[in-house]
């Protein structure tokens, strides 16, 4: 009896018990499973993978047919997911930072008006706001022959919309390296620069030389190799345009929602980063001389991003799990395809949701690797 | 002995006060303030005209039928004629009164746990009575009331049950699994810390497949759950990942000092835990709390993915009636404003809670 005295012992005793309930729990399910599988005559394990799919998808950035195999399912649904999210994030980075900087403005309008959109979209469930983009402001385009045209070559219908295609010709590849040229030279611009800087005290427009040079070098080469990059333009051929990148109302409708639902957040974080940041700080600068744009650059944001980014990742986080309310308008992404096409024909729930919630899992696991390192680069490094 | 008259001091300068100043401070202070302030009036101008105009000025208010619709305007009509739909789904009419109850009591549970006055043994109970009340009233098969089947529950009460039993029940999981979580026994720490973390590195969408299509090969053969339940049970078990981590904030807003101080009195881990740790977390986790009540009663519209009819997927139902064709417009903003108005009442709720903890502290 004394032994139950023990902290240690008690410890000890109470984790056994856990794990063999835990374990007769999973044994539990486990038992129950094979046998519902057995009686329901579902097959089980992998094999499925390879088999061909006997269904299309409407869009895919790898070739895709019908005889694909589940497996060829999974990637495409992958890749979607990935698309959508990468320009979801990078749409609503530029749209969070503009409202959230507006939010701050002394301007009073403009700082309502910001607060007004904050307001109105976080507390709008995203499912309801992809479903309004589809079904009514999507829906309500015009057919196909009465397209809105902007200068002839991007078009917008019921069918979504259509731009311009660049098209990469032999010597395209000078471009690309003269444009990583362009960066190198840059970089070492900013270093000299900074050099000159800290030894005579002398500034230079160094973001406006490298702006010339971004946009020099490349430009030269293009037209000294002759033009080699062509734009294939949508063209109205029967009922619906040829050519030219194509992108669905599912795709747009997606967008939009998760663009404008999660730049609300990004926005208030922004704010409150910049509004974290001591005022002492701001008055520090301030009596050192330093100028507004000086002030804001060289003390407040340096400050600001390291409160901002942790929350700022985790709603790119959420984002890239709310691209799966996907399935709700059918854009292909990994839910829709292959948590739920997939899932009906081949009837293997359970291996499908495991590969599903394992592969979301992962990416989970890599934004935050991405977000400790970024906050053990970050971290205030005191004497 | 000169006798020092106050005097009453002069008004500052009219360029610096009244509405004059007011705007050419806040609107007009540089070239960039006034190209924002024109751009921003013009913004202004292109969305709330034509949102009145849609809204109030065109819109049709009175009638029975599509046919009192016309012009451009929005049909309000319609969200009148459909309104019972929108709140309660399928629910039969002549019971409609249990589902008015259910309404009325969770609203009473409401200011009772809002009212500062009312003693926490009274909250808790009325908390913990209102989800089983509701499911009684609203299921029957007992006390001689009617059975109705969970797939007539519908609407807005549908999406208030859901968020009402997902809130309650996922929070002593979550306590549980915060306790887990800070626990000095490395396999429970490792079972709590697991189960956090797969659940928030998945979409809701992802559990509630799970729980719909995986969770009945569980069980044995026989043992069936209504969908309403499955769903519920996915709801609840993600909720429970979000309020734990929500608590070990406020674990970790503790000061050492309150361990240590209980551990001194010789208070057994269950006593410390209830009596001294627990009250303060809660306390400081609050208004994260109430932001993640917030997500989830946003969450709540994913079970249209699942098939259950809750108040978005209302919309969709009362715009394929044949006699009412094309008015999922004025369905969605109905919707979103009823969506709106609830969670703005609770964030707005939640800051004033923040406010009210933080000036605790500083006494």
């Amino acid at each position: 009896m004394t032994l139950l005295r023990d902290e240690k012992v008690r410890g000890i005793l109470y984790q056994i018990i856990t794990i063999v309930g835990f374990v007769l729990l999973v044994l539990y399910i486990a038992h129950n499973t094979s046998q519902n599988i057995e009686a329901r005559g579902i097959k089980s394990g992998f094999e499925f993978l390879n088999h061909s799919s006997g269904f299309d998808i409407t869009e895919s950035p790898i070739p895709y047919t019908t005889k694909s195999t589940h497996w060829e399912v999974f990637k495409v649904g992958l890749l979607n997911t990935l698309i959508i999210s990468f320009w979801g994030v990078l749409l609503t980075t530029i749209l969070g930072l503009i409202i959230g900087v507006a939010r701050l403005s002394p301007n009073w309008i403009i700082s309502r008006l910001a607060a007004t959109y904050i307001e109105t979209f976080r507390n709008i469930p995203v499912l309801l706001q992809i479903l309004f983009w589809y079904n009514v402001v999507l829906a309500a385009m015009p057919s196909v022959r009465q397209s809105y045209s902007f200068f002839d070559s991007v078009f917008l219908n019921q069918r979504g919309v259509f731009l311009p295609k660049p098209i990469f010709q032999d010597g395209s590849l000078y471009i690309g390296l003269a444009l990583i040229v362009a960066v190198v030279i840059g970089w070492f611009v900013h270093k000299w620069a900074k050099k000159q800087h800290l030894e005579s005290g002398k500034n230079y427009p160094v973001f406006w030389i490298n702006l010339a040079i971004l946009i020099l070098l490349p430009t030269i080469v293009y037209i000294v190799t002759g033009k080699p990059i062509d734009f294939d333009y949508p063209a109205l051929k029967g009922f619906n345009f040829v050519g030219g990148k194509t992108y669905t109302p599912e795709f747009l409708a997606l967008l939009f929602a998760l663009v404008i639902y999660t730049a609300t957040f990004i926005a208030e974080a922004i704010r409150s980063g910049i509004e974290a940041v001591n005022k002492g700080q701001k008055e520090a600068a301030k009596s050192l001389g330093l100028t507004k744009m000086q002030s804001l650059k060289l003390v407040v944001l340096p400050q600001a991003i390291r409160i901002a980014i942790p929350p700022i990742i985790s709603q790119y986080l959420n984002l890239i799990k709310n691209s799966s309310l996907a399935a709700a308008i059918g854009y292909p992404e990994l839910v829709t395809v292959f948590a739920g096409t997939s899932l009906n024909v081949t009837g293997q729930a359970l291996e499908i949701i495991a590969i599903t919630m394992g592969t979301y899992l992962l990416i989970s696991l890599i934004v935050s690797l991405i977000l400790n390192w970024f906050n053990k680069k970050m971290k205030i490094k005191e004497r | 002995m000169a006798v020092y008259q106050l005097k009453t001091a002069k008004e500052p300068p009219v360029k610096e006060r009244g509405v004059i100043y007011w705007i050419r401070k806040n609107l007009l202070s540089s070239t960039t303030n006034i190209l924002l302030t024109i751009l921003s009036l013009y913004i202004i101008y292109i969305i709330v005209p034509p949102l009145i105009k849609w809204a109030f000025i065109d819109a049709n208010f009175t009638g029975h039928a599509k046919s009192d619709c016309g012009g451009d305007g929005a049909c309000w009509v319609f969200i009148r004629e459909k309104l019972k739909m929108f709140i309660y789904g399928f629910f039969p009419e002549q019971q409609l009164w249990r589902a008015n109850l259910t309404l009325f009591l969770g609203f009473v549970t409401i200011v009772i746990a809002v009212i500062e006055k009312v003693p926490k043994s009274i909250k808790i109970a009325s908390i913990v009575i209102l989800p089983i009340a509701a499911i009684v009233l609203l299921s029957g098969g007992i006390f001689g009331l009617e059975y109705i089947e969970t797939n007539k529950w519908g609407g807005l009460l549908l999406t208030l049950v859901i968020a009402t039993v997902g809130i309650v029940l996922s929070f002593p999981i979550g306590v549980l699994l915060a306790m887990g979580r800070q626990s000095k026994l490395p396999i429970i720490k490792t079972l709590s810390v697991s189960y956090i973390e797969l659940i928030r590195g998945v979409p809701l969408i992802t559990v509630l497949f799970m729980a719909s299509v995986v969770l009945p090969l569980f069980f044995p053969e026989g043992m069936d759950f209504d969908k309403l339940v499955r769903a519920l049970i996915g709801i609840t078990l993600f909720q429970a990942a979000y309020v734990a981590e929500n608590i070990r904030g406020g674990f970790q807003a503790i000061p050492k000092g309150q361990y240590e101080a209980a551990d001194a009195l010789g208070l057994t881990y269950g006593q410390k835990m209830r009596l001294i740790i627990l009250p303060q977390a809660i306390k400081v986790a609050i208004p994260n709390l109430v932001g993640t009540f917030i997500s989830l009663f946003k969450d709540t519209s994913l079970v249209m993915i699942i098939g259950l009819f809750d108040l978005l997927t209302m919309v969709k139902l009362t715009a394929n009636d044949r006699d009412w064709l094309g008015f999922d417009t004025e369905g969605y903003v109905f919707v979103a404003l009823i969506y709106w108005a609830f969670n703005f009442t609770m964030s707005r709720y939640s800051k004033h809670l923040e406010k009210k903890l933080d000036t605790n502290n500083r006494d």
